[in-house]
């Protein structure tokens, strides 16, 4: 990272270090300097000839001037922006320098080693797309800067606990607008809701027990459609734009518009438990009480895949915002991991000793937080399957959901308590709760706004949690503000961008990669075809020397030189971390007994 | 090889001539060694190797009898000939392949051999005299001379034009190369080629040409040249200028001439002492040495003649040196000229003494410098500011403290034996009292050292090596004879019981671990007796944990601890303080449960086990009041965990199952015995080990696992082929190494990646055309003018770069000026 933060120091104190170098060669310093304490620079352009006084003195009046001149001429080239005509020096010349560390954000995968490229035209053309990707990370941090708004989060007084604070009170020291995000629907006739928001945190979607489906621009509070599918609703999702949504009905799965006109019954997906959508792939992922997982592809309206999990009801779903991948959660304590490429689990993992009640991960899929019947709240490492943290929560957790922020909201019963940082280090007390009057029975947070949808028996309730939406949104991917032109052509272009469903895999980075054991495969029927092997390492064959220099020994010698170089290398870099690895020790043990010297260390051996 | 070189007076009759000279040849051989070694020398050299000429010489003289009458003629000549070998032309005289008497018109017949004149002859008499050279020219020209060639055929006369046409070409094709791969190098190549952009000045330059026109800028220019305020060039102000103008000439010039002298006389110092230093002899750098010595002697004792305070810091100095020299390690025969001295210090008396003069010299240096001080004494005092027990130390062996010796940690037995040996003279020598006191004080170290000791063998013997201490304390045991010996074996008896104790202890849990296993099966044959305890803890986990737990001496505390947590759970807002200690409780629990199944396959499950993670409870001011509605359907929880725990054993089922997924991954032997060949065939026979062995084979084991070390992760390694289709299987051209190329690719360029400027650079095209534009093809002018100032692609992506790449392209070539100069 350092060699980032490189070139535009470089080009920062170029000019000047140029210039200085130049004085130096100018005047070496000699041992009589001392002694004569002159300057020496203003006696060198003195002339030769003292007593050819006028024309000499013409002459070198005009030489010094061409002398000057040539010099303008030389700083001009080397140092651009130095000379003003007022004499002041720019004190920051360049462009400004951007912090190594931001820039590693921006870092992606590893570099190839140039030093091991033995082909020159590759080696250029790699070099040259370097330099461009370095380029392209120094702006992407360089632009970073630019985002402007910051997320914070509720910061209580000296001895006050953030999660006592009423969402009431919340509601009243804010602005209106946000105090007016904090509300509730009172629907106590039609049951337990489900909540679902746009991708973009504009619409809100609600799906009681008992049929009734609401379809709400919850900013303005203007119900866009409203209706009873005199069935029970299972599970509501949008779809893509907020023009659509999907209905998990008591037997099949039905999709409206934003009139509530059906559009589709799917009769291919019965029993529907839960629903994700997938707005990248435009796939509909659903879980059945039959135990199927089936994707619909909602561009074309095709079944994907429909894989049987073999594992009983299934009513625990949540993606991999990362890559696409659903989690189910099973009955056995399993957490399942599937792509619809495969008919069996890419991961099973034990992660409870009762059945998993929850899940959900978090939006760079590095996080899971899993819950279970068995009261507790495990959060997993997804990349190495690894548990990070178990935490007992009275009660237990029937619902999970990470905002954009990564807090992580959990529904126990009534109660909903919101958690800070706990992928990173055990809390010690929830950053936010709040107790509703019945059960929760949807949870989710808003996208880009500071607000947890909950739904539950009586009802919607929109809760406060400052510092959970993602403060900046990307306008191009997907824009709260967006007309219904930019929603149209955004339709189009999302289309058109459609990833198909077999680049689903576990690793997303995967598609980068050479297909390795093809590509072996190919290779060796080619050299079984061509009788030897054209991509071989050519032999190091030592150069003829003339006048005795290409003894056998001599060629051994220069073998010698050339042999395992790459084996070289390695063993050189570990060597060599090993002694700065001992050095450090050494010093750290040299602190260490600095530190704790006392009468009885003598005694030591 | 002899008939060539006689030319063609031999050729007339070559055969015989061969043979007679080879029977001279024999003569000479016998006449003497000498002689024909002095003879044959410019001969063999001249040949190509001395066998072949030995072998015709055999077959000569054996076929030869013809020698006859004229054999003294033919010696002359032969003679002539073998005279005329050493003559700088020599003719190669076709070979001539058949035998006969008569030879064709165009050679010669070998008749009259003798008779003929041949121009050799002819132009002996001419050697020496250098004015018929001109002759001898043309004569030889003459020899040489053939008939005129016919004309090349004009095919061939064609293909060598081709060939000059083509050398030419080439030539003139190859000053192209450069540009070509600019060209090619370029990353992108704007089409029509010549094209000048808007080309931007920068700004400084447009800002220095610039004047003052309208008459408010000429007025605020006057009033600055007033004030000489410099304008434009700001390094000199009109202060300085006016003292540069100052300096009168004489003085520069004189000023000038005594750098120039300084620099000469420099100059002149610095050769003549490398010239010394480059000189190799050793005397002369001795008596170098020396001389500078006694001049630095001289010096000094004028100096102390006649400035006392300079002589004492000259003589501070030469402290500071020999301190200096002290702390190097320079005489203390560990250099290189010592090390070979000392090998001929045996031989050499001369090496001998130069050893001991550079010992002795290493002990004046490394000698402690006698401070001169008011008291005479000089060693009390000394020894009054280290501490005594220090001088024990140093007194080391001989001390009655065997654990000063250093050796603490190892084998305590020998150490003791040393002490026995040791003591009695000590204990003869010295007064008892005063041995006694000694003892006292060192008792008191003892004892902090033996606790040291204990401290430190617990340690190890906790890691389990309980075996050794034992074999230790019976070798102890038999060696006790003096007191202090006694009380140390005393205590160390102490620390074995101790240690043995706790062997037994550690034995009585390994049964007891085996005995846990039988109570477990018992356990899960009735899980009623523990479990009613459980219940009223309304801890489910527990319940299966509960046999496993009365196995543990701490079983009883964590219930209790379980009953807190539930009640707080259920009943407390408030926490006791004493929860983290407990949590740690509760995760020793659950390593304890892991360890169940790590039993059972120890392959399968590590020690770093999922399940051992510590459970932190988190609290919360609201705690849970109305049920969910599934709650509601599931409404006595603990019946329902406890149905969930009892019968099926979750993490059972997942090792089984993750069990059968490795077992259906390994490769499978291939079998291909045949039943009932060579034995009894029949059900439940069993196949005899030498077929087992020669018709069963052994698959190669599989790869490790992506899951071997998560136990509770099962990981799917089937291949996705549906990716494989999308992926590359095969490597672009220039590339030849997986990494270079997966590399290459792994930014994304994508705007929703980039920054607008770095996806217009990512995604440039290799060649822009302007539209409506003829491409003419590159002109010689424009490549050679552009190439003439420095070669430069047709765009530049990064200036600054090029120019450094340029920069080192030419260090090169300086470098190679100054190697010509040198």
């Amino acid at each position: 990272m350092h060699s980032l933060g490189k070139p535009s120091m470089e080009a920062q104190g170029g000019p000047e270090g140029k210039q200085e170098k130049k004085k130096k060669s100018k005047n070496v310093k000699r041992y009589w300097e001392g002694t004569l304490e002159k300057e020496p620079g203003s006696a060198a352009p003195e002339p030769k000839k003292p007593k050819e006084d006028e024309v000499a003195g013409v002459n070198v009046a005009q030489k010094r001037k061409k002398k000057k001149k040539k010099n303008r001429l030389q700083e001009q080239i080397a140092a651009p922006g130095k000379e003003l005509i007022s004499g002041k020096v720019d004190p920051f010349p360049g462009p400004a320098p951007v912090p190594p560390e931001k820039v590693k954000k921006f870092e992606r995968g590893k570099k190839p080693v140039l030093s091991q490229v033995s082909n020159r035209r590759l080696k250029h053309e790699l070099t040259t797309l370097e330099s461009k990707v370095e380029l392209a990370k120094k702006q992407a941090a360089r632009f970073d800067m630019l985002l402007p708004e910051e997320a914070g989060f509720l910061e209580g007084d000296e001895g006050e606990d953030t999660c006592t604070i009423q969402q009431q009170d919340i509601a009243e020291a804010v602005d209106i607008t946000s105090g007016s995000k904090y509300f509730n629907l009172v629907l106590n006739q039609f049951g337990p809701y489900r909540v679902n928001y746009s991708r973009n945190g504009r619409h809100l979607l609600l799906g009681g027990r008992r049929g009734h489906v609401a379809a709400i621009d919850w900013n303005s509070k203007q119900l866009t459609c409203e209706m009873n599918v005199m069935e029970s609703v299972n599970d509501i999702r949008w779809l893509h734009t907020e023009n659509m949504f999907a209905v998990a009905q008591k037997k099949w799965l039905y999709i409206y518009d934003n009139l509530g006109v059906e559009l589709h019954c799917v009769k291919k997906f019965n029993d529907v438990l839960r629903l994700e959508f997938l707005p990248y792939h435009f796939l509909l992922a659903t879980c059945s009480a039959t135990g199927f997982l089936q994707y619909l592809d909602i561009s074309i309206g095709k079944e994907v895949a429909a894989i049987c999990t073999k594992s009983g009801r299934l009513d625990v779903m949540a993606q991999n915002p990362y890559n696409a991948i659903i989690h189910l959660g099973h009955h056995n304590g399993t957490v399942s991991l599937w792509s619809p490429n495969l008919r069996e689990p890419l991961v099973k993992m034990l992660c409870h000793r009762g059945p998993v009640r929850a899940l959900a991960i978090e939006k760079t899929g590095t996080y899971m937080a899993t819950a279970g019947l068995d009261r507790k709240l495990k959060v997993y490492d997804i990349r190495s399957y690894k548990p990070l943290h178990t935490y007992l929560i009275p009660g237990g957790a029937g619902h999970l959901a990470f905002s954009q922020s990564g807090l992580l909201a959990a529904a126990s019963g009534n109660v909903v308590q919101v958690y800070k940082d706990i992928h990173l280090k055990p809390p010690k007390q929830p950053y936010m709760t709040h107790a509703l009057r019945q059960g929760v029975h949807g949870l989710q947070f808003c996208p880009y706004e500071d607000v947890l949808g909950i739904g539950h028996g009586e009802g919607f309730t929109s809760m406060l949690v400052p510092g959970a939406g993602e403060a900046n949104f990307d306008a191009l991917e997907s824009n709260p503000f967006q007309s219904k032109k930019q929603r149209q052509e955004w339709e189009v272009k999302a289309l058109l961008e459609k990833v198909q469903p077999e680049l689903i895999t576990l690793d997303p980075l995967k598609l980068g990669e050479v297909d390795f054991l093809t590509m072996e495969q190919k290779h060796q029927e080619k050299v079984e075809r061509l009788g030897y092997d054209p991509l071989a390492k050519e032999k190091f064959e030592p150069k003829h020397k003339k006048k005795g220099r290409s003894s056998t020994g001599n060629l051994l010698k220069r073998k010698k030189k050339v042999a395992h170089e790459e084996q070289r290398v390695l063993i050189r870099n570990a060597l060599q971390e090993k002694e700065e690895h001992e050095a450090r020790q050494k010093q750290s043990e040299k602190t260490e007994i600095h530190v704790k010297k006392s009468t009885l260390d003598r005694f030591h051996k | 090889m002899r008939d060539e070189d006689r030319g063609p007076i031999l050729g007339l009759r070559p055969r015989r001539i061969q043979k007679t000279a080879y029977v001279h040849w024999v003569g000479k051989v016998a006449l003497g060694k000498s002689y024909l070694c002095s003879r044959m020398k410019p001969l063999l050299a001249m040949g190509d190797g001395e066998d072949d000429f030995f072998v015709k010489e055999y077959d000569m003289s054996a076929s030869d009898d013809e020698g006859g009458s004229d054999d003294e003629r033919k010696h002359r000549k032969l003679l002539e000939a073998i005279s005329s070998l050493d003559g700088k032309k020599r003719k190669k005289m076709a070979e001539r392949s058949e035998s006969s008497a008569q030879v064709s018109e165009f050679g010669v017949s070998s008749e009259g051999a003798g008779e003929k004149i041949h121009l050799l002859e002819l132009m002996k008499p001419i050697k020496p005299s250098s004015s018929l050279a001109t002759v001898k020219k043309q004569l030889n020209k003459l020899k040489t001379k053939k008939t005129v060639e016919l004309p090349l055929s004009k095919q061939e006369t064609q293909r060598i034009q081709r060939e000059v046409a083509y050398e030419k070409t080439s030539k003139a094709v190859t000053k192209w190369d450069r540009v070509v791969l600019q060209n090619r190098k370029a990353e992108q190549l704007v089409f029509p080629l010549n094209q000048e952009g808007p080309s931007s000045k920068p700004i400084e330059e447009v800002l220095t040409n610039w004047k003052a026109r309208t008459p408010l800028e000429q007025e605020i220019f006057n009033i600055l040249h007033k004030n000489k305020q410099p304008l434009t060039d700001p390094l000199l102000t009109p202060v300085e200028e006016a003292s540069l103008k100052a300096m009168s000439l004489e003085e520069a010039k004189l000023r000038r001439e005594e750098l120039q002298k300084a620099r000469a006389l420099q100059s002149y110092y610095e050769s003549k002492a490398r010239r010394e230093r480059r000189i190799k002899s050793k005397k002369f750098h001795r008596v170098l040495k020396k001389g500078k010595q006694k001049d630095a002697l001289k010096e000094f004792e004028e100096l102390r003649k006649t400035n006392p305070q300079a002589a004492l810091e000259e003589l501070q100095k030469m402290d500071k040196t020999r301190i200096v020299e002290r702390m190097s390690l320079k005489h203390q025969n560990s250099g290189k000229w010592a090390k070979s001295k000392v090998i001929m210090a045996k031989y050499d008396l001369e090496a001998r003494k130069a050893m001991q003069e550079q010992l002795e010299k290493n002990k004046e240096l490394t000698k402690k410098l006698e401070i001169v001080s008011e008291s005479d004494d000089e060693g009390e005092p000394e020894e009054d500011t280290i501490p005594d027990f220090v001088n024990e130390v140093q007194m080391t062996k001989e001390g009655p403290n065997p654990w000063m010796s250093g050796k603490l940690s190892r084998d305590g037995k020998d150490s003791l034996a040393e002490v026995e040996s040791q003591q009695p003279p000590v204990e003869m020598d010295e007064g008892k009292k005063s041995e006694d006191e000694e003892e006292k004080e060192l008792s008191e170290d003892e004892m902090l050292l033996q606790e040291f000791e204990n401290i430190r063998r617990l340690r190890k013997e906790q890691e389990g090596q309980y075996e050794q201490p034992k074999e230790e304390q019976t070798g102890c045991s038999k060696e006790i004879a003096s007191e202090i010996v006694e009380e140390r074996a005393a205590e160390y008896n102490l620390l074995f019981q101790r240690l043995a104790e706790q062997g037994q202890r550690s034995q009585g849990k390994r049964r007891s671990k085996e005995l846990h296993t039988t109570s477990l099966e018992l356990a899960d044959n009735c899980p009623n007796g523990r479990k009613e305890q459980e219940k009223v803890d309304e801890l489910p986990p527990v319940g299966e944990e509960g046999p496993l737990l009365m196995e543990r001496l701490d079983r009883t505390r964590t219930i209790e601890e379980v009953g807190n947590l539930a009640g707080e759970e259920w009943a407390d807002e408030e926490l006791q303080p004493g929860l983290p200690a407990k949590e740690e409780q509760k995760s020793t629990e659950k390593k304890l449960t892991s360890e169940e199944p790590q039993k059972k396959n120890k392959k399968l499950i590590d020690p770093s086990a999922v399940l051992t993670v510590n459970s932190m409870l988190l609290r919360a001011p609201v705690l849970p009041t109305a049920v969910e509605e599934e709650d509601e359907r599931e409404e006595d929880q603990k019946m329902i965990i406890q149905e969930a725990f009892a019968g099926d054993n979750v993490i059972e089922d997942f090792l089984k199952e993750k069990r059968n997924v490795q077992n259906a991954s390994k490769p499978k032997d291939i079998d291909l015995t045949l039943p009932g060949w060579g034995e009894w065939g029949g059900t439940g026979l069993k196949l005899s080990k030498k077929k087992r062995k020669r018709f069963i084979i052994k698959a190669a084991p599989a790869p490790p696992r992506k899951d071997q070390r998560l136990p509770h992760v099962i990981i799917n390694e089937k291949r996705d082929i549906a990716v494989a289709a999308h992926q590359v299987n095969e490597l672009p051209f220039p590339f030849n190494n997986r990494q270079q190329f997966e590399g290459s690719i792994r930014t994304p360029i994508g705007t929703a990646w980039n920054t607008q400027r770095a996806f217009q650079k990512l995604t440039a095209p290799r060649v822009v055309t302007k539209q409506g534009h003829v491409i003419e093809p590159i002109s010689e002018e424009d490549a050679f003018q552009k190439t003439s100032q420095k070669v430069k692609p047709a765009f530049e992506l990064n200036p600054q770069k090029a120019q450094i790449k340029r920069a080192r392209r030419n260090q090169p070539r300086k470098r190679t000026q100054k190697q010509r100069k040198a």
